[in-house]
Order: C-alpha cells, then structure tokens, then sequence
C-alpha cells in the first residue's frame, strides 16, 4: 500500500469495480432525496446536516479560544462571550454528538450488519431526519435573535430569569430530543425483528450490541430532559414558580431533573464511539474482539448504571452526605464496564494480524482519551477530589476528553473506515496519517493544559481570569488552532476522494464485518441476494479465496 | 515529594491541612492512572510489534478469553476505585462536618459580590478576615441566582443556592491571603466576583475584630437597602426585623405556647411532625419554614403561617435565625441529633485568648 499524497494513482486496468447501480445514483433529482425512505440515504444526509453543525461548534469553540487568549477582554464582551461557549456546548451536544454516530453510521450500518433492507420503519427514519433539522431550526434561530447565556446545562434560576431569550433554543433542545427517541425506537425494533435467517443475537456484530444499549438510553432518558426543558421555558415565560425560590420553586430540583437526563447521555454519546471501535479494532488486528460478551454486556451494564449515578454532579449542591457517597460508589462501578472494554479491545491485538492504518490510529487515540477521560472520571467520583475540581477547568477537560475526544475519533475513524464502503472510493492514505497525527496533537495540547487550569482553581466559563492562568491559557489556543487545520485537511481530502478517489471495491481491508460482503456503494436494496448467516463477524480463521484482497504489495 | 507533585500538577499552595491530606489522595491517583495507562500503552505497543501484519491473506486463529481473564480484567480496577473512594469519601464527611468549636461566618453570594457578615458584627463585602489556627464554618447562601463559593488553596467549594443555607468549614493553617472565586456561572459578572480571606494571627485578628466593633465609624459597606443598622450584631438585627415582619404575632421567646412554636430553646430540638416523623430545628429548617411554611409542619400547630418567600432578602433571613440561635435557656443542652455535630458556644468572646 504505497500512496503519494496528494496524487491518485491512476486506476489499473485490473482495478477493482465501483458498483455501477448502487444508492447514490438509483434516482436522480432533489425531490428523490427530500422524500427517500433508503436508510443509506438518510445517513448521508445525517453526514452533511452534522459535519455543517460540527463546523458551527467548532467555530463558536475557535471564538472562545481566542477570547482567551489574554486575561482580560480580547475580541468580544463578557456578554457575546457568555452567548458563545453556551451556543458552543448546545451545538456541539444536541446538533453534533449525540445524532452523529446513530445517525450517521447507526442509520447506513446497523440495517447492513444485520442482512436487513432497511430499517424496521423507514418513514420515521426520515422523519426524525426532519424533526433533526426542525430543532436544528429554531435551536439556530434562538441563536441569530439573541442567543441564551446560560450556558448549556440551563441551571435555574439564573436560565429562567436572564433577560436573554432562552425558549427558543429549549425549544429547539425539545424538538431534537423526539427525534432522538424516534431514531432510538427504529433501531431497537430493527434489531429484534429484521436479522436476517442464522443472525442469533450472540452472532450480531457488536456494533449493534452498543447502538441498541445506546437506543434505549435514548428512550428512557430524553422525556426527562423534554419535560425538565419545557418547565424551564414555561418559568421563563409565564413567571411559574417551578425552580425559582423567588417565586416558590426549587432550584436543585431542576439539577436533578436534568442531570438525571444528561448523564445518561454521556453515554448516549460515548457507547456509540464504542460501537464504532470494537469494529475497527476487528478489522485492524484481523481478529475476532477478545471477549465478544463481556464487551456485549458491558454495552447494557452501562445503560443500566448510567441511570443511577446522575448525582456526581451535585456534590457541591448542598446534597446530603449519604446520598454523595451513594452517588459516588455507584460511579465507580459504571467505570468498570469501560475499564473491561478497554482491556478487552487491547486484548484483541493478541494473535492478531495488526496493520496501522488511519482509522487504526483514531483507535490509538480514541482509547488515550477514554482511559484518561476515564480515570479522571473515576477521580472524581471519589467526592472529596470533586470538591476542588467542581465547576473548574479540570471537569471541562475531562468531559472535553471522555465525550468529545472518544465521540471525534470514532466519527473519524468511521469515516475513514467505512468510507469506501459508503462512497465506493478511496481516502489518501499519507494524507488521513498527517491529519490524524495533527487531530490527536491538538487535542492534547487543547486539552491537557486545561486539566492543569483546573487543579490550579480557574473556573469554568470565565470571561476574563487572574493573570497566573494566562500561559496555561494561551497553550490550550495554540492547541485549538492545530485541531482546526487538522480538520480543514480533512474535509478537503475527503470532498476530493468522493470524485478522483482510488476506487474500492467492495472491500479494500479485507474485513470480515458482515456490512463489507455487499458492494462499494450499495446497492438500494442492500444485498443481491438475501444473506444468511453461519458464522460470526470479524471470523479470520481461514484464508480470503483468491485475489479478492487487490492492493496486496 | 509533595512539593514537587503539587508544581508538576500545577495545585495552588496548601493553605489548610484538609488541602495537604486531599493532594495526597489526588497523588496517589494520578501516579496509579499514570502507570497503568503507561502498562495499557506498553503492552498494546508489544502487541502491534510482535503482531504485525506479514501478509494481507494471513489468517488469525480465534482466541476465546478465559474466565479468570474477565474476572481480572474487573477485579483490578476495581479494587483500585474502591480504595480511593474508602479514602475520599471520609475526607468529605469531615469537611461536611464542622467541629463544635468552629466559629460561623454568614456568608451571601449576590451579583457579583461575596458578603460576609459575623454573628457579633461587622459586616463586610469581598474581604474576609479570620484567625489563623481556628475552624470557621461558613453559612452560606445567595440572595439572587446560585453562586458557588470557591478556595482552591483550601480545596472547599460550596454552593451558595438562594432560599436556603448551605455549611462548610476551614481552618486556614497559617497567616496569608487566599483568592475566593464564584464557580458557579452568574451572568455578566460572574468571572469578576472575587473575594479574598485574610487570614491573621489570632490576638491580630481579636484585635482587629474588637477594634472594628467599638467603632462607631460605619465599616459596613452595606447596600442602601438595609433596614437595620448594619453595625449592631446580627442577632440584634434579627430582633428588631422580627418585630418589623410581625412575627411575634405568632412566635414567643419566653417559652409560652402560642399560635406557633416558641423560639426559646428551638434552636437544633429535635420537634416532633404532623407526619409522625421528626426534624431538627437546625438553620436549614429555620430558613425553610420562612420560605415554605407548609413542608414540615409541627404537630400540635395548624398551617396558618403565610410565605415569606421573595419578601425576606438573604441577609435579614441570617439575622432571624441567629436571633433564633441566641434565644436560649442555658448553654449546656443533651445533644438532639447525630446530624453535623456542632453546638454554638453562646456569648463567644471573640477578645478572649485561646
Ligand atoms: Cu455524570
Ligand atoms: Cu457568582
């Protein structure tokens, strides 16, 4: 595998074939897109509505970082600040992490893996695509006329009494939560009804183990956070006295509601990265996962705890004594379900057959961040390590290295790993290395001086700071801008790739998912004929039959 | 060893010895991370040497875990969780629990300033001045939106929620100075509402404390919207507002049974409740039945008292609970609960030497 960078080699004559009647160009025309019900569709149309929102959060994350790039005011006022790391967080969370990996990978691969044709209800697979792009909407309206300065965890009472106009965007934060449940409800039905003959659930790749513990989080949990926003914005609106003592309310009662949504979906994010990984690391070691149920399980134990622990946010809250250590101990064990992933993706390497490729270092990457993420995590559940690191830097960090850091490598990895299946083409390989050396600098480097901010006590969404935080400060821009050209490297290859790429075929890794047996791209109805499955995935005890495997060197 | 981990880590100075015990926690964290990510690295590392690919039709044989591997793979980490929460929640039981000899502060976040008020007077805005060596425990709460009450060189945060008070306690260990910070997002303001705490040598401190007292100058940099005179001591204050909000239309200080509970003797009794429980008259439940009369009821009384919600500002509501607090009949009471054990010294005099 030899690629110069910035050329494509021009195609051999033994070049293998790009599928000519495939998903893409079935039919032709806007209107055949507006009203497709293919699920393969839908999750491109998921790729460019969430890379669109990525760039508005990453954008909004660049203003902040320059902002902070001295102690005292820079570019903006304290209050464009305050509207910015708020429209920042609410972009990032609701518009780009929790749809992208389901929506995008989930939607495309999920029916794939499964011998499936489409999803169990392809009609509300569009709609929650539009119910997407409704929230989208009005969160982007809120934005242009005014934009919230609550920050994106709304807490009361300050969300319900700022002069900002807030409803908008809890709105909009209303209407994404229902696509949400509807996506997560698709999958869940698609899962139990549409394997296809010989696909038990101990054969289903573990993909699916992960986005189906991921949907029915999704269920269970986004109505809380639906009816604690809508209360939010009835108080600001009418005056109700729901969370403001002022008016009679409870201020901490919102902070339950909300965290009792908003730590499960950190696992709304992070289980589908974890989705993502498991495939990959198969598909890099050329061999099965280690312990296909341990990893399986630990999907849903994770789903399961997630659901107690909402009260590590409230250590500092006033909340009684007893609860925290409750809180605490039972945070502490859902660290373990991702403690046994990490040990068993390592495992997998053992015997294996490993080749670095880009997506392979998105692994390297992603599990830096999830064990680090993960361990500080652990630290601060311990409460009284919480204490001093409540509210500061180090929590912004930590998250910033436990959500975001594993949820960006896995959608990189997924794009590039998945890349030819779903396009037909080839990605530069010398090209997706730079970028993604530059992508995991960056981060670091954004990142590991805030953890440091944190334990030297600056709090979070400060506007200006003591002079002590500024070196610290202007290193973790430095890092920012390096993860920024990482990105635009990427967008430009990838765009250049879907035309003048390396052509595919159906399968460039020789990866034994089940989701590579088709053709590059697809065809609309998935596979020609139906498949029937007698063996796991990610099987390579016997050797490929003939050439298949073509830029063998 | 401390001083070197506490530079790399880039922790603050250790200005209690709460701060040094939870750096020693936070070390021994951070090294165990440390080398067991080094560990995950090295032997992924390892793996990817000695298993590279050779060729791309190369087979893998399928390797099933054995149980002890699962087993292991929990058993491990979670040993290591455990011991540090064995280790950290004792930590915060002891800083959610003052010691009875401990001083109070009230303390009332409000946009965008921090302002301290001491049960004999003064009062004060965004400068704390205490004794080194002595605990102080903090009353806090906020008179707006919810502030978070932060010393990162005393490792403390406590946030400071309006309608009710919240405790926490310090001991500085040496004369200094410590930066107070808001942690919890309020607005505009938010990243300017810095305090400091002096601490001072103790017979400095009385001095300073007895000097400020007798002074008839106005130290109090009280807003305008102060109804009673800011240099009287708290409990005075609380008395002259009490009348003001016609509470003794209800509420006794001689012990006679009237409309509602007596304040003699009601601060931290355990009364007894229309539901069959019990709860300790402590500042929460004073703060609480202000605000919301309805919740706990005492038994023996009808729901007649209207809510003074959003009608009795933070500080006024200080000066009636420590009006409350100073009703009592003797000094020396049988302890009614086995909640955070503290018990005011009454008539603390704060010129008397330690
Ligand atoms: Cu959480
Ligand atoms: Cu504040």
């Amino acid at each position: 595998m030899s690629q110069s960078l910035a050329t494509t080699p021009p195609a051999p004559a033994d070049a293998p074939a790009y599928n000519p009647r495939n998903y893409l160009n079935a039919e032709a025309g806007i209107a055949s897109w507006l009203l497709t019900r293919d699920h393969k569709r839908i999750a491109v149309m998921y790729l460019v509505v969430t890379t669109l929102s990525f760039a508005l959060g990453g954008f909004y994350a660049m203003l902040i970082r320059i902002e902070l790039l001295t102690p005292g005011p820079t570019i903006m006022s304290a209050m464009s600040y305050n509207r910015m790391f708020t429209l920042h967080g609410v972009v990032m969370i609701f518009l780009f992490m929790i749809p992208a990996i389901p929506g995008v990978f989930g939607n495309f691969f999920l029916p794939l893996m499964l011998g499936a044709r489409d999803v169990a209800f392809p009609r509300l697979n569009l709609l929650s695509l539009y119910l997407y792009a409704i929230g989208a909407a009005i969160a982007v309206y809120g934005m242009i006329h005014g934009g919230a300065d609550t920050g994106w965890t709304f807490y009361t009472p300050y969300s319900t009494t700022t002069v900002t106009k807030v409803v908008p965007i809890l709105l909009g934060a209303f209407v994404l939560g229902f696509s949400s449940i509807l996506t997560g409800l698709n999958f869940i039905v698609t899962t139990h009804t549409l394997r296809a003959p010989g696909m038990s659930w101990m054969r289903m790749p573990l993909f699916v183990w992960s986005i189906y513990a991921t949907s029915v989080i999704q269920i269970l949990a986004t109505p809380v956070l639906g009816i604690t926003l809508l209360l939010v914005a009835f108080e600001h609106a009418f005056g109700w006295g729901i969370f403001d003592p002022a008016r009679g309310g409870d201020p901490i009662l919102f902070q339950h509601l909300f965290w009792f949504y908003s730590h499960p979906a950190v696992y709304i994010m992070v289980l589908p990265a974890m989705a993502v990984m498991s495939e990959v690391i198969q598909a890099s070691a050329r061999k099965n996962i280690f312990g296909y149920k341990a990893v399986a399980f630990s999907s849903l134990g994770i789903a399961f705890v997630g659901f107690f622990t909402w009260g590590h946010h409230l250590f500092t809250s006033g909340q009684s004594t007893l609860d925290a250590g409750i809180f605490g101990v039972l945070s502490m064990f859902v660290g373990i379900f991702t403690a046994i992933k990490v040990f068993n993706w390592t495992a997998t390497l053992y015997e294996g057959a490993v080749k670095f490729t880009t997506w392979f270092a998105y692994f390297c990457g992603f599990l830096f961040f999830l064990v680090f993420g993960g361990m500080t995590g652990i630290a601060l559940a311990t409460v009284s390590l919480d204490i001093h690191w409540q509210d500061t830097y180090f929590v912004v960090a930590h998250f910033h290295f436990i959500m975001v850091g594993s949820v960006i490598m896995a959608w990189l990895a997924a794009l590039h790993y998945w890349w030819p299946k779903m396009f037909g083409r080839l990605y530069p390989e010398g090209w997706g290395l730079v970028s993604a050396v530059l992508i995991i600098l960056g981060f670091n480097a954004t990142f590991i001086p805030q953890f440091l901010l944190g334990n030297y006590g600056m709090p979070r969404r400060y506007y200006s700071y003591p002079e002590r935080f500024w070196p610290l400060n202007v290193a973790s821009t430095a890092g920012a801008s390096l993860l920024a050209f990482g990105f635009t490297i990427i967008l430009v290859y990838l765009a250049i790739s879907l035309r003048w790429g390396k052509v595919a075929g159906p399968n460039p890794w020789g990866s034994r998912g089940f989701e590579w047996d088709t053709l590059s791209p697809p065809p609309t109805e998935n596979f020609l004929e139906n498949p029937v499955y007698t063996r796991g995935p990610h099987d390579y005890t016997e050797a490929p039959e003939g050439a298949e495997v073509t830029h063998a060197t | 060893m401390n001083e070197l981990m506490r530079k790399l880590l880039f922790l603050p100075e250790q200005g209690s010895a709460y701060a040094t015990e939870v750096d020693r926690l936070h070390f021994f964290v951070i090294t165990v991370t440390m080398v067991s990510a080094v560990a995950v690295a090295v032997v992924a590392l390892a793996f990817f040497v000695k298993y590279k690919r050779r060729s791309e039709r190369q087979t893998t044989p399928h390797v099933e875990p054995k149980a002890i591997h699962e087993v292991l793979f929990i058993a491990v980490p979670l040993t290591f969780f455990l011991l540090w929460f064995a280790i950290g929640f004792p930590l915060f039981v002891k800083l959610q629990t003052p010691p009875k000899d401990a001083m109070d502060v009230y303390v009332q976040g409000k946009k965008w300033m921090w302002k301290f008020a001491y049960p004999g007077g003064p009062s004060g805005v965004d400068v704390l001045r205490v004794p080194a060596g002595r605990p102080v425990r903090l009353l806090i709460t906020s008179r707006d939106v919810i502030h978070s009450f932060y010393v990162p060189d005393f490792r403390l945060k406590q946030d400071a929620v309006p309608g009710r008070y919240s405790q926490t306690w310090f001991t500085a260990s040496a004369p200094g100075r410590h930066q107070v910070l808001c942690a919890e997002y309020c607005g505009i303001g938010h990243s300017a509402m810095l305090a400091e705490i002096i601490a001072m040598e103790p017979a400095q401190y009385d001095a300073w404390l007895a000097e400020t007292r007798r002074s008839t100058v106005a130290t109090a940099q009280d807003s305008p919207e102060d109804r009673v005179d800011p240099r009287t001591s708290l409990s005075e204050q609380g008395r002259l507002l009490s009348g003001e909000y016609g509470c003794f239309k209800c509420h006794t200080v001689d012990g006679t049974r009237h409309i509602g509970p007596t304040w003699l003797d009601l601060y931290r009794k355990a009364e007894p409740l229309q539901d069959g429980k019990s709860v300790v008259a402590d500042e929460a439940y004073l703060t609480e039945s202000m605000m919301d009369p309805a919740a706990k009821i005492v038994a023996g009384y009808q729901n007649v008292m209207p809510t003074y919600q959003g009608r009795v500002p933070g500080p006024e509501i200080a000066a009636i609970v420590e009006f409350i607090r100073s009703l009592r009949t003797d000094a020396v009471r049988p302890e009614p609960s086995k909640g955070p054990v503290y018990v005011p010294v009454p008539g603390y005099d704060p010129t008397s030497a330690r």
